[in-house]
């Protein structure tokens, strides 16, 4: 072969071994990684995996934070003003972590329909809300309208 | 008075860049002189304009103009005068504007020191600035303006700036990073200007590499800055999150580099011409992409003020109009040669291409973590969200190959390397850094296979610069002599590597090595970090300028002494009622040691977070180093000297790099 162009052949041989690999670790790596959104309405209905790292969120409702005094544990409940689900905590919580703003956990679904979370996001100023609480509790509201729930009203945001 | 003057600067500056996008353009296809040389006053006048504005909006901020909607929303009577300083582009509408003036600003210096370029060349390269330069001047007057008023209602106090943002870290941040990302639009302008006149040579490579460089120089330092700012006032002792943000700025960061690298080979070589200059318009669009991310609100993180879809719109309509136009460009006029040059399959040329090859999936992988969830949440497929350990898994593999080639290829030659020479060449180094590495395992007191190969990189990549700086300066004359001879932008480029090792050796150390514990502590309480003690001695109150705090006081020792009293807080701003972490930290070369306050769990309980993180002053001391040596690099003779040289040849050059190249 010319030399030139079995250079230039080594040359598309590595490019496409290393596309090859490139693809290949990001969608191994992707499959391992994507953490899907759950409300708590879905996590109510059993939508959600059990045992696989997920992330859930809403309102954290009021006076349902209860802490351990002898250690980080924490637990609150996570509503979307249709259903609730029990998250439980161990560790510090973020500065704007309070009852009856949003959040976003980070973590597992166990048997007992609990949410062990290893991470807890709150919003990082007073006119965030994560967008997919704000669109869980829109979907939340909207359905309870039409069932003629008062309590709909309540998430007027 | 003073927001309309401005208003009005603004305005007055779009008309100069409109003008300066179309008159020396069209004097440099005409050929005629007189319109092209329109160029550098008009690029005066645009940054003064802009400057105008922009002093004004600071006017503004510092004499509490609450009338300007702008300044109220982002600032307060109470605010310390170098907040309101910074709090200028503390938002969205000053963020642009500071954008908008860096342009100018860049604009100018080529204006300034490019004297010796042809001046179809530099009418170009202008107008290119130029028409960048329209379309941020249409966005910020038609979506953004920073100088609307709120007439006739004033408020009487501004709204205050986010807590978050009221740091030091946040006063230098955006400008050295907007240094970066618009300096980009320099080495963008010249490939454009390249492929208009059909002139991609050494000349044109030799004239965009300075420019590239400094723009990267700046990035680096932009986003190790940004990158510090999380680590003490935002993460609670985290340093990169592949936040969407963050990534926004290292991928310009990354194809950056890869840029940087094939210029120098098109300068050498003349090789690499057409990926060189796609490389420039990647390079430039991911710039502009970044901005589209952070400033459209599409992500909604701390750095996302704004979430107008109107914005947005616009920006990816720039965004869209900038890479099509170019990209078609492109096509019609890359380079048709056939390069001639001829390059071995083992040779310096081959190891640089890898780079560029390892550099660009990087790029890849980055960007399609990053946008793969925005895209599947506009096209209504769900809400997912890929976290860290994909970056981690991916990227480390291939910054771990790039480093280890660095190290192979800095020994290589030009042309053709011999095989057997490079594999003893190596033979020496690869022991020492084996002997080394597993000497740093020793000293941490764990074997990690991670851990292990980014400190063997990391030690690799610093014994073959080395290496090769010693084989470089041996000289007759001494040896003293033999390091005196190499060129500034051979000790740049050493820096720059350098910088490298010291940050992935940060990197790994700290995230291997590093030890986070929360605990549970009243005042009397010691917890236990690696070989600290940290003793929770006392917790009281402090008032700040405009926030109250909970001041609590830590004593550090290490095998029983007495290292240092720590005293991290829980502010609580005034005006917006937030609450924020201030973090304490023992700063150290080899360790640091970080307590901050978490919440009250009972009356005289508290949630600490205790942090020992070695080397972790290593990752921002290694983008020092690659800053540096960016810095160094451009300062080197050959650019004003081969400058003179190329300006008398004139046009000629073009086709002299043709002739070499056939030559060669």
């Amino acid at each position: 072969m010319h030399p030139t162009r079995k250079k230039r052949l080594t040359i598309v041989l590595f490019l496409l071994a290393g596309i090859a690999i490139a693809v290949g670790l990001t969608t191994y790596a992707l499959r391992q990684n994507i953490n899907l959104f759950y409300d708590p309405s879905q996590i109510a209905a059993g939508d959600a995996p059990q045992d696989v790292r997920i992330r859930a969120g809403g309102m954290v409702e009021e006076g349902s934070v209860q802490r351990d005094p002898e250690s980080l544990k924490v637990e609150f409940r996570v509503t979307d003003f249709n259903s609730s689900v029990l998250v439980e905590y161990t560790g510090i919580l973020p500065d704007l972590f309070a009852e009856g703003q949003g959040v976003v956990a980070m973590g597992r679904l166990n048997g007992n329909g609990r949410f062990v979370a290893d991470q807890v996001l709150a919003k990082h100023d007073e006119n965030y809300m994560p967008p997919e609480v704000a669109e869980a509790l829109e979907k939340a509201s909207a359905g309870a309208h039409k069932a003629g729930d008062s309590t709909g009203s309540e998430s007027a945001y | 008075m003073y927001p309309e003057l401005g208003q009005f600067a603004l305005i007055l500056a779009l008309l100069l860049a409109v003008l300066l996008s179309v008159v020396p353009l069209v004097g440099s296809v005409t050929g005629r002189d007189t319109l092209q040389a329109y160029a550098r006053p008009l690029s005066a006048g645009l940054f003064v304009f802009i400057a105008i504005a922009f002093g004004i909006l600071t006017h503004a901020f510092v004499t509490d103009d609450f009338s300007v909607a702008y300044v109220a929303n982002n600032s307060n009577s109470m605010l310390p005068w170098y907040y309101k300083f910074s709090a200028v582009w503390g938002g969205h509408e000053g963020s642009l504007l500071l954008w908008i003036l860096m342009l100018a600003g860049w604009t100018l210096a080529v204006a300034i020191f490019s004297r010796r370029l042809p001046s179809v060349m530099i009418a170009q390269v202008l107008s290119v600035m130029g028409i960048v330069c329209v379309g941020f001047l249409l966005f910020i007057i038609m979506t953004s303006n920073p100088f609307e008023r709120m007439l006739p209602n004033v408020p009487a106090d501004g709204a205050d700036l986010n807590p978050l943002l009221q740091d030091f870290g946040l006063i230098i941040h955006p400008p050295m990073l907007y240094m970066g990302y618009v300096g980009f639009s320099v080495a963008f302008a010249f490939a454009i200007a390249a492929l208009i006149n059909g002139r991609l040579d050494a000349a044109w490579a030799r004239w965009s590499r300075p420019w590239t460089t400094v723009a990267w120089a700046f990035l680096s330092l932009g986003i190790a800055l940004g990158s510090w700012w999380a680590y003490y006032e935002l993460g609670w002792g985290g340093w990169w999150f592949w936040d969407p943000v963050e990534n926004a700025s290292l991928l310009p960061w990354l194809s950056g580099t890869a840029l940087m690298h094939s210029l120098a080979v098109t300068e050498k070589r003349g090789v690499f011409k057409s990926w060189t200059v796609l490389l420039a318009i990647v390079t430039f669009s991911l710039s502009l992409l970044g901005t589209f991310l952070v400033r459209s609100g599409v992500l909604t993180s701390v750095h996302a003020f704004a979430s107008d879809p109107e914005r947005g719109t616009f920006l990816l309509a720039l965004l869209a109009i900038t890479i099509v136009s170019s990209l078609a460009l492109y096509a019609f006029r890359a380079p048709v040669v056939h390069v001639r040059a001829r390059y071995g399959s083992l040779s310096r040329e081959i190891f640089l291409l890898l780079n560029n090859v390892l550099l660009v999936a990087a790029t890849l992988l980055v960007m399609v973590g990053t946008l793969y969830p925005l895209v599947l949440d506009y096209l209504d497929m769900g809400r997912l969200s890929i976290g860290e350990p994909f970056f981690n898994l991916t990227f480390s593999p291939l910054a771990l190959a790039a480093g280890l080639l660095l190290g192979a290829g800095i020994f290589s030659r030009w042309k053709k390397t011999d095989g057997g020479w490079l594999g003893r060449k190596l033979l020496w180094p690869l022991a020492i850094s084996v002997v080394a590495t597993a000497a740093v395992m020793v000293t941490y007191g764990a074997f990690k296979p991670w851990a292990f190969a980014g400190c063997f990189v990391a030690i690799w990549v610093t014994v073959a610069t080395f290496w090769d700086l010693w084989d470089k300066s041996s000289s007759r004359k001494g040896r003293l002599q033999g390091l005196k001879r190499q060129s500034r932008s051979y000790y740049g480029m050493v820096l720059g590597h350098l910088g490298l090792a010291i940050t992935m050796a940060g990197a790994t150390v700290a995230s291997n090595y590093g030890i986070e514990r929360d605990v549970r502590m009243v005042p009397g309480d010691t917890a236990i970090v690696g070989d600290y003690q940290v003793l929770f001695t006392d917790i009281g109150e402090r008032r700040g300028q405009n926030f109250t705090a909970q001041y609590g006081s830590f004593d550090v020792s290490l095998d029983g002494q007495y290292v240092a009293t720590l005293h991290p807080e829980k502010r609580q701003y005034q005006v917006q009622r937030n609450v924020m972490t201030e973090a304490a930290i023992d700063a150290g070369l080899f360790r640091d040691v970080f307590v901050a306050i978490g919440e009250r769990i009972t009356d005289d309980a508290w949630a600490i977070r205790i942090q020992y993180k070695p080397l972790v002053r290593w990752l921002w001391l290694g983008a020092l180093f690659m800053a540096a040596g960016g810095f160094l690099a451009i300062a080197d003779r050959r650019y004003r000297i081969r400058e003179r040289a190329s300006d008398r040849q004139g046009v000629e050059s073009g086709r002299r790099g043709d002739v070499a190249e056939a030559m060669s």
